[in-house]
C-alpha cells in the first residue's frame, strides 16, 4: 500500500520532522514507507478476534519506596547540557507570538 | 597470553595471585585499544586517564590489605546509550553529540560499586535502531573476524570490543536482538535478560516495553558473573521485577540431565543458512549427549514476529523520541524562526535517516484511522505470541533456536531496502515481544570461518537454566577460547 505524499506530510508534521524538499528524495522515502507498510499489512492475515491487546508483558504492580528526603540534581547540573540558557532557565525562541501566525493542529 | 586477551575470571585470578597489578591490567587494555581499535572502530569515546586513576585507587586498597568487590579491577565497555555521569553519552547520534549526563544509570552505579573500570563507550546504530551498526552517525564498526563485514547491531561496538579483546566485558541493550545478534556475528556470548530483571533507569529509551540491558562476555561464566552484578530490583524503574536473586555459581557444571529442550519446527523453515542448520544439529547432539531430551514444539505465529516488532517498536520510539527538541540538552539547530521551527529543524538535522523513518512509521501506525489496523492489531498478535511461547514451555524448559538466519553481511549489502535488514531479525524479536530471556552462544563456524552463534530461549526468569545449557554448548562446541587475528 502506497502512502500518499499528503499523508506523509501530515505524519511528518505530527512528528515535527521536515520532509526532504526534492522530489527524488521524497519518492525514495515513499518507496521505503511502502515496503515497510506492506510488511506490516501481513498482520491482517492473523486471526485476532476476541484477543485482548498486550501493551506490557509483565503483571506490573506499583513500586513503592520509603518517603525519604534525598539529594536531587542541582540547577547547575540540570542546565549543564542546555544549548542556550539565561538567568538559570532554558532559553528558547518565543513560544507565543502573534496569535494569527500560530499554526493550528 | 596477554592480559588484554584474558577472560574476566582469569584476570581476577591474576590480580588475586599478584601476577599483575590492577594498573597493569588496565594499562594493557588501554594499549590494546590504542593499537587495535583504529582497525575495528568499536569505541566512540575512551577514558584512559579516569580508568588509570581508578585502577591506582583500587590497587592502593588492595595493597593496604583490603578486598576487592566482585568486578574489582576489571575493564568494561559500555554501549553509548547507557548514561554515565559526566562521560559523553551520544547514542551514536548527532542529536546527542555533546551530551554528558548529570547522573549514572542504575547499571553503571552497580558496576562502579562492584569495582568495574569503565574504559570507554561503544559504537551502535543510532538510538539502537539497526542490525549492523551501519546507522551510527559517527563511524562504522568492523567485524573482528572479517573486517569487510558488519559486526551486527545495534550493540555492534560492544560485541566487537569483546571479540577483539578491547574489553573483557561489555554492556549492550537488546530491543529486538541488539545483544544476541551482534554476539552471534562476533563470536561472543550475549544475554538478553527477562524483561524487568535489569533496571532501565538511565538507558536512553528506544521502545520501552521491549528494551533490556544485558551483558556481553568472552564466555558463559563471565556473562553470568556480569549478569549477577547488573540484575536486581530498582526503585527507580517502575517495570523492575526479580522474584529471587540470580544464583550465578550453581549452574555452570556441565550438567543438563533431565532438561527438556524444544525445537520449533517453524524455525527450521526456509531461509535458514546451511551453516546455521549444521550448527543446530551439532548443538542438538551436544546437548543430547549431556543428558538433555529434545521435543518438537510449534510457534505458529513466527511469520508475524517481524511486522509485530516493527509496528510496536516504531510506535513506542515515535513517542520516546518526542523529547528531542533542542531545548534542554543535545543538538539545537541554528536560525530557527519560531519554537515550532526550532523543533522541526533540530529534529530533521539531528536524527539520521533510519531514525526519521522509524519515527514516521511509528507516528503513522498511531495516527487516527490506522491505530486499529496496525498498532492495536500488533498488540493483539503480541498476546498470541506470548500464548504460543507459554504453550511451548508446558512441554520443555527452554528452546534451542538460531540467533540469525545468515552469517554477517558485507557493508552496504542490506542497505538498499530497509526491509531486507528487518527480516534478519526474525529469530530474535519474539523474545522481546514476549519479555523472555535469550542467550546467544558461539557454537560453530560457517564455510568461511565466520562464527555461528545459537540461541537458547527460556520462560521468564529462566536465566539459570539458560546459563546451564549455554555452558555445555560452549564447552563442547568449536569456538571455545578462539580469538581473531588482528
Amino acid at each position: 500500500m502506497r502512502v500518499s505524499l499528503e499523508e506523509l506530510a501530515y505524519v511528518a508534521k505530527l512528528a515535527h520532522l521536515a520532509l526532504p524538499e526534492d522530489a527524488a528524495a521524497q519518492n525514495k522515502l515513499l518507496d521505503e514507507m511502502e515496503s515497510i507498510i506492506n510488511l506490516a499489512n501481513q498482520l491482517a492475515l492473523a486471526n485476532t478476534e476476541n484477543v485482548a491487546p498486550t501493551a506490557h508483558v509483565l503483571p506490573l504492580e506499583n513500586v513503592w519506596r520509603k518517603d525519604e528526603v534525598k539529594n536531587s540534581l542541582t540547577t547547575e547540573q540540570l542546565l549543564q547540557n542546555a544549548p542556550a540558557q539565561v538567568a538559570n532557565c532554558f532559553k528558547v525562541p518565543a513560544a507565543i507570538t502573534n496569535a494569527n501566525e500560530e499554526e493550528k493542529f | 597470553m596477554q592480559l588484554y586477551e584474558m577472560t574476566a575470571l582469569a584476570l581476577q585470578k591474576v590480580i588475586k595471585e599478584k601476577q599483575a597489578s590492577i594498573p597493569e591490567v588496565v594499562q594493557s587494555q588501554l594499549k590494546r585499544i590504542e593499537s587495535t581499535d583504529p582497525k575495528i572502530g568499536a569505541y566512540i569515546s575512551t577514558f584512559p586517564e579516569e580508568a588509570m586513576a581508578e585502577a591506582q585507587k583500587q590497587q592502593k586498597i588492595l595493597e593496604a590489605g583490603g578486598t576487592l568487590p566482585l568486578l574489582g579491577g576489571l575493564p568494561i565497555a559500555i554501549k553509548d546509550n547507557i548514561c554515565t555521569k559526566d562521560m559523553l553519552t551520544t547514542c551514536a547520534s548527532k542529536m546527542l553529540y555533546n551530551f554528558c549526563p548529570p547522573y549514572d544509570a542504575t547499571v553503571i552505579s552497580k558496576l562502579k560499586e562492584a569495582g568495574a573500570i569503565i574504559v570507554g563507550k561503544t559504537n551502535m546504530d543510532e538510538f539502537a535502531m539497526g542490525s549492523s551498526t551501519e546507522h551510527s552517525a559517527f563511524h562504522l564498526t568492523k567485524n573482528p573476524w572479517d573486517t569487510s563485514r558488519v559486526p551486527g547491531g545495534s550493540s555492534g561496538g560492544s560485541a566487537a570490543a569483546v571479540a577483539a579483546s578491547l574489553a573483557p566485558l561489555a554492556l549492550g541493550s537488546d530491543t529486538g536482538g541488539s545483544i544476541r545478534q551482534p554476539a552471534a556475528f562476533c563470536g561472543v556470548v550475549g544475554l538478553k535478560p527477562t524483561y524487568g530483571t535489569v533496571s532501565r533507569y538511565g538507558l536512553i529509551a528506544y521502545a520501552s516495553s521491549l528494551d533490556q540491558i544485558g551483558p556481553f562476555a568472552k564466555d558463559v561464566t563471565d556473562c553470568a558473573l556480569l549478569y549477577s552484578v547488573i540484575s536486581g530490583p530498582d526503585p527507580k524503574d517502575s517495570t523492575s521485577v526479580m522474584p529471587k536473586p540470580f544464583n550465578q555459581k550453581a549452574n555452570l557444571e556441565g550438567n543438563v540431565k533431565g532438561l527438556k529442550i524444544g525445537l520449533a519446527k517453524e524455525y527450521l523453515a526456509n531461509g535458514l543458512s546451511f551453516a546455521n542448520r549444521q550448527a543446530l544439529a551439532k548443538a542438538q547432539a551436544i546437548l543430547t549427549e549431556a543428558g538433555a531430551e529434545f521435543v518438537e514444539v510449534s510457534l505458529p505465529l513466527t511469520q508475524y514476529n517481524v511486522p509485530v516488532y516493527y509496528i510496536i517498536s516504531c510506535a513506542e520510539a515515535s513517542s520516546n523520541l518526542g523529547r528531542y527538541d533542542g531545548i534542554k540538552y543535545g543538538f539545537r539547530a541554528e536560525n530557527a524562526e519560531s519554537l515550532k521551527d526550532l523543533y522541526e529543524k533540530t529534529r530533521s538535522q539531528g536524527f539520521g535517516a533510519e531514525v526519521q523513518r522509524r519515527i514516521l512509521l511509528g507516528t503513522y501506525v498511531l495516527s487516527s484511522g490506522y491505530y486499529d489496523a496496525y498498532y492495536k492489531k500488533a498488540l493483539q498478535v503480541r498476546t498470541l505470541v506470548c500464548q504460543d511461547f507459554a504453550a511451548a514451555f508446558t512441554k520443555c524448559n527452554m528452546l534451542l533456536a538460531p540467533t540469525t538466519p545468515n552469517s554477517p553481511w558485507q557493508f552496504g549489502e542490506k542497505s538498499a531496502n530497509p526491509v531486507d535488514m528487518y527480516l534478519e531479525d526474525i529469530f530474535t524479536v519474539s523474545t522481546n515481544i514476549a519479555g523472555l530471556p535469550g542467550i546467544s552462544v558461539p557454537v560453530a563456524q560457517d564455510e568461511t570461518g565466520l562464527p555461528v552463534g545459537l540461541q537458547l530461549i527460556g520462560p521468564a526468569f529462566g536465566e539459570e537454566n539458560l546459563f546451564k545449557a549455554a555452558y555445555v554448548l560452549e564447552q563442547k562446541g568449536d569456538r571455545l577460547g578462539l580469538l581473531p587475528r588482528l
